[in-house]
């Protein structure tokens, strides 16, 4: 249902809106981008497992759409999104070759280890990377047209919710599949997963190389809207950020990613109008209520809704659907 | 006859205890060995070592001629050995039809990212092994909501997709309810004589190892107290005395 009618009906609110009214599109353009490191959050958790580092990827994209632009006179935005997602599935490889021999707070603190890493990198490398001052972007061409800003904010718009859906139409069909299904069973049981002739790490690996993608395009994305990629794409708050909109999405559902990152920037830029810095505050306060109410996050309140109206069938919520992350019942595998 | 497994002289302890000290023991093409002894005696070891769970300090398995020592379990089941356990090993979350097709996904190496899992073309065969184990009323049910013995079987029913030529199974009906355990027995055993399947099933209930072994190994102490057919090692005092009596 989620899928099958909200999904086209926010694509067609979607590409109706910027048509319609002005004034919403540079503020969706980065929802958009921000929702595909969420996704990618949300695909680890299906493997029960939380990543503290994904930041790393983000602004792996960043960074390496920013340096081809500069490099390539012109600079095409095509090309930069692709090596962009080169880049970061290479990190990802390299990252997550390590990674994924760990679990749990193992797993969350290596990742944050290795963003850390990655950040002061950043940081350091002024004469490469322009150190805390960040990468400054020029504005890239779009399939070998130059644009005006306007011009060029109103394609990005449409490029980048193009992106987006097609993620996370192919992540749910890739979570709806046999190798899909096996990363969930990484939540319960590896010991049965090996005894079928399988590699949960290979697989908890393949996932996170798509995790890293995602979170790479998302980096990209969100440096060439703002023709800047700074150290701060990789700090460890930027990564607690994915979480935490993963969380109040709702991490049993890939629509999760859009509805957490959709009223998270609402949130923060809304606040930020009426109560400055304490915008964090507002935000806090709302976590607390999703966690504490609707453990299964905005999009879990929908099904819930739909399930009070009664109408039609009850799809089955994936697996976590109906839990907070962190409290799963864990029945690992014993041997006897 | 040729063994299809073949254990040689395991030995291995744990702090003290004596799992396993000089066992040798073959197990040949179409057998349905069944072990039994005292609890603690060294038998769910004895799975372990032959599915490279365990490293023995000392001895040998082959599995058709070919050294298993050092493989992992993952490279032996890809081998052909399946094991259904003690405790059931099951993907909790998941239905019982989920934990099915992702052993017959694995089985068939079926890794398209974008093919839906329940459509996949073994899923007859998979529904065929459920209700073979008795397990197709229960389908759709998450496994951990399934009575224990209900999880056995299930348990059963996984390593059954992998379509192995050897089928290890640790107390396959323990839990399960008396009045159904034979029924269901008779329909397993039948299809894996039916498919040429070997299996060694570790037993406590002596009507089940009669009914439906070939052979009998008899465990004690990390020790081999006897083997033969059923008929000469269940009237064997000795293992009167030890297994059956207590
Ligand atoms: N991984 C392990 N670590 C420590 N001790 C172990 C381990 N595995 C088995 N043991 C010990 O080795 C002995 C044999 O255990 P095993 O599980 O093989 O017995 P069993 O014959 O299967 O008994 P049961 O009928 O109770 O299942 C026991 O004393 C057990 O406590
Ligand atoms: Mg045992």
């Amino acid at each position: 249902m989620l899928m099958r009618i909200v999904l086209p009906v926010v694509v067609l609110v979607a590409i109706v809106l910027p048509l319609a009214t002005s004034g919403w599109d540079a503020f969706l353009t980065l929802v958009w981008a921000k929702a595909l490191p969420v996704l990618g959050i949300i695909l680890l958790l299906q493997a029960g497992q939380v990543s503290f580092g994904h930041a790393m990827f983000f602004a792996t994209g960043a960074y390496t759409a920013g340096f081809v632009i500069r490099a390539i006179p012109g600079g095409e935005i095509v090309i930069a999104l692709a090596a962009a997602i080169g880049a970061s599935v290479v990190a990802g490889l390299l990252v997550g070759v390590f990674v994924v021999r760990y679990r749990y707070i193992f797993f969350a603190m290596f990742n944050l280890a290795f963003s850390m890493v990655f950040y002061s990198l950043l940081e350091k490398f002024i004469h490469i990377t322009g150190g805390s001052d960040g990468l400054s972007i020029p504005r890239p061409e779009i399939l070998g047209q130059a644009m005006e800003r306007s011009e060029y904010e109103f394609v990005l718009y449409y490029l980048a919710l193009a992106l987006l859906v097609i993620c996370l139409y192919g992540v749910h069909r890739f979570l709806d599949s046999p190798l899909g299904h096996t990363l969930k069973a990484i939540k319960t049981n590896e010991t049965r997963i090996e005894y079928l002739g399988l590699s949960p790490r290979r697989v908890l690996l393949i996932a996170y190389i798509i995790s890293a993608f995602l979170a790479g395009l998302g980096g990209a994305l969100v440096a060439v809207f703002q023709g800047i990629a700074t150290p701060e794409y990789a700090y460890w708050v930027r990564s607690g950020e994915f979480v935490f909109v993963a969380i109040l999405g709702g991490t049993g559902n890939v629509f999760g990613a859009l509805a957490g990152s959709f009223v998270y920037e609402y949130i923060r830029v809304t606040a930020t109008a009426y109560v400055g810095d304490t915008w964090q505050l507002t935000l806090g306060l709302v976590l607390l209520v999703i966690i504490l109410f609707a453990p299964s996050g905005l999009v879990g309140v929908l099904n819930d809704i739909r399930g009070y109206l009664g109408k039609g069938r009850r799809e089955p919520t994936p697996s976590g659907g109906k839990q907070p992350s962190g409290k799963t019942e864990k029945q690992r595998g014993e041997e006897q | 006859m040729t063994a299809l497994i073949s254990a040689k002289d395991l030995a291995i302890s744990f702090g003290g205890v004596i799992a396993a000290e000089g066992v040798s023991l073959d197990v040949f093409e179409d057998d349905h060995l069944a072990i039994i002894g005292p609890n603690g005696a060294g038998k769910t070891t004895f799975l372990n070592i032959c599915t490279g769970y365990l490293k023995p300090s000392a001895g040998s398995v082959t599995f058709q001629g070919r050294s298993i020592l050092g493989s992992s379990p993952r490279a032996i089941t890809r081998m052909g050995i399946a094991r259904a356990f003690q405790i059931p090993q099951l993907f909790t979350e998941q239905t019982v039809l989920e934990n099915m097709l992702i052993a017959a996904a694995s089985q068939a190496r079926r890794f398209a990212p974008f093919t839906p899992l329940m459509q996949i073309p073994e899923r007859k065969e998979a529904e065929h092994i459920l209700e073979l184990v008795g397990c197709d009323d229960v389908s759709d049910r998450p496994a951990s909501e399934l009575p224990e013995g209900k999880r056995k079987l299930v348990d059963i029913a996984l390593a059954l997709a992998l379509k192995p030529k050897v089928l290890l199974m640790d107390e396959p009906t323990s839990g399960v309810a008396s009045s159904e355990k034979f029924d269901i027995m008779d329909t397993l055993i039948g299809a894996l004589r039916e498919q040429q399947v070997t299996s060694v099933f570790v037993e406590h209930d002596m009507e089940m190892v009669s009914r439906y072994a070939n052979r009998v190994a008899v465990w004690n102490a990390g020790h081999i107290q006897s083997q033969g057919t059923p008929e000469d090692v269940l009237q064997d005092p000795e293992v009167v005395r030890t297994v059956i009596g207590v």
